[in-house]
């Protein structure tokens, strides 16, 4: 049972950039701005010139019911738009088009990994509005003497995800981002690796006080690190005999640390009120025919990888947590044992392409299925799989001309045996400190004969005869 | 009633800058506009569903299909000032 010795409570608001949809949410500029230039991608209705009449784009509609479905909420009956006023550059209208009492998703959850087991988190809503435009300040934020602004991004669809204050620690926090980004890809909706494609606002009280909201965290990794500060700072504060305020702050991504945005704005004015330019929506009549088209979502496809495959829970947990590396997973077992493929694929690949910063994108699935083929006809050892999996990352090729360069063919029993053999004779101490009992020296004994077979003994095989002629 | 901080308040949301003699003039307006509201307020409305909007339609859809966006010369036209292909603007804190 988790203590939260701190009382944290931490609840999430994620937008997620339809960034698939070939246009934007109230009009027909084309998404496909990120190698252009700025404000090359607006018209009239994203510039909010007067006169200008947004129109709903029904495949934003779409994704933003599968995005509820998937995460459990109930897709309402009705739903419609308001503007959330408010004066910054970001926004040329000088009101957002957003939802506000009438989302189209609400009342959902997700189950996460949590501190004590699996924790289900709350979705409070899921709603659709149009994204800002994208500020740019030389410097810092709090220095700059002027903004720059590029409407391109303005008016792409987002869809807000607001989660309950379920989060009792920043780690917590970072799983229900990995565990939502992990669903909306699978959903075919969003290109996670676009710039902006997922920001976060975070919501953290600790010992019950206010809460702050920090703004502008554009990472995972960068949520934890904020909300780690934020407890520390909250936490200070009280030390102090002070009182944590409501209020928003700005995480500074260089420095980890979070700003105060003190300001007038902070008395919250929005004075939302329905776009009248919008209709409503009735589309809850849509859910069933959507439902029935969701693809298989992450927890599914992991017990099914379970049953179907034979491989451990955990094994599937890590396979299913990256669409892209479950595919993989999928392509290779197909033609190669599913239980080596699960090993090789999570336990060392999965490794290696994180040390190297790469996707699995950066490997062929038919090699992966040719280095478990030879390695189920034991044709090469582990360490040999292993350093073709290294040489294919660092330097291509093909696991067949890398074993032939390298000579990395497993060498027959007889070879190691004799080498075994031999690496006795030649090592009297390292055998009369084994017979002690020093159960290292037998360590010594098996790098002896892997450096007479060059490496290319197996070093489990070379124990067992060591072992056998040690008896 | 809307005294001169709220209408303080309000003109700074919609940053315009009003001088004394503006506020003297639009209190009493903006008050005689709410108590039209008041009026309004009198209507019977138990058991009418909210008219959140005036148009008896709904569900109106565009198709998910490009149309041509304007150059980013006429994007930049009506900014004051732009860098870089950027519009300018003082800093807001
Ligand atoms: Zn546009």
């Amino acid at each position: 049972m988790y203590e939260n010795p701190d009382g944290v409570m931490i609840g999430l608001e994620v937008h997620v950039q339809l960034n698939k949809l070939k246009t934007k949410v109230f009009c027909g500029c084309s998404t496909d701005y990120h190698n252009d230039p700025p404000n090359s991608h607006v018209c009239p209705v994203c510039l909010g010139l007067p006169g200008s009449l947004p129109v709903i784009n029904r495949k934003a509609v779409e994704a933003a019911i599968k995005i509820g479905l998937a995460l459990n909420c109930k897709v309402e009956e009705h739903t419609q738009f308001y503007r959330k006023n408010y004066y910054y550059p970001d926004l040329p209208k000088g009101f957002q088009i957003t939802q506000y009492d009438f989302p189209i998703s609400s009342g959902g959850y997700i189950t996460i990994e949590g501190e004590d087991g699996e924790l289900k988190v709350g979705i409070t809503r899921a709603h659709m509005e149009e994204d800002p435009g994208r500020l740019v300040h030389e410097g810092t934020i709090d220095k700059s003497k002027y903004t720059l602004i590029d409407y391109n991004r303005s008016g792409m669809a987002l869809i807000e995800i607001v989660s309950d204050p379920d989060m009792r620690s920043p780690k917590e926090a970072r799983r229900y981002l990995d565990k939502l980004r992990n669903i909306v890809e699978y959903l075919d909706i969003f290109d996670g690796d676009l710039e902006g494609a997922l920001r976060v606002d975070a919501n953290i009280s600790i010992m019950g006080g206010q809460r702050a909201e920090i703004k502008n965290i554009s990472s995972h990794k960068g949520a934890e690190r904020a909300l780690l500060f934020e407890i520390v700072r909250q936490k200070n504060v009280l030390r102090r005999g002070g009182v944590v305020v409501q209020e928003t702050r700005h995480f500074d991504e260089a420095r980890e640390i979070t700003i105060s945005m003190r300001s007038k704005e902070e008395a919250h004015d929005y004075r939302y009120f329905p776009e009248p330019d919008l209709v409503p929506l009735k589309i809850s009549g849509w859910a069933p025919a959507i439902k029935a088209t969701l693809p298989e979502l992450p927890d599914a496809r992991r017990m099914r990888f379970v049953e179907q495959y034979g491989i451990t829970d955990d094994h599937a947990k890590a396979l299913t947590s990256e669409l892209k590396l479950a595919i993989f997973y999928e392509d290779v077992a197909k033609k190669a044992d599913p239980k080596m493929a699960a090993v090789w694929v999570c336990d060392v690949l999965k490794g290696e392409l994180n040390y190297r910063d790469l996707t699995v994108d950066a490997f062929k699935k038919e090699n992966m299925q040719k280095i478990i083929e030879l390695l189920a006809s034991k044709k090469i050892t582990e360490d040999g799989a292993v350093d073709i999996i290294r040489t294919l990352l660092d330097k291509g090729g093909s696991p067949d001309e890398i074993v032939k360069e390298k000579g990395l063919l497993k060498v027959e029993g007889d070879i190691v045996a004799t080498a075994a053999e031999e690496a006795i004779k030649e090592n009297q101490q390292a055998v009369a400190d084994f017979r002690a009992g020093k159960e290292k020296a037998l360590n010594s004994l098996v790098g002896a004969v892997m450096k007479k077979t060059k490496g290319r003994a197996d070093a489990r095989t070379a124990r067992e005869m060591l072992l056998e002629k040690l008896g | 009633m809307i005294g001169k901080k709220d209408l303080e308040h309000i003109g700074w949301l919609a940053r315009i800058e009003l001088s004394d003699e503006d506020k003297e003039k639009y209190t009493p307006k903006l008050n005689s506009v709410l108590d039209y509201f008041s009026e309004l307020d009198k209507a019977e409305t138990e058991g009418v569903e909210p008219t959140y909007h005036v148009l008896p339609m709904s569900n109106v859809f565009r198709e998910d299909v490009p149309t041509a966006s304007l150059s980013q010369e006429e994007a930049l036209s009506n900014a004051p000032k732009n860098q870089h292909g950027f519009i300018k603007a003082p800093r807001m804190m």
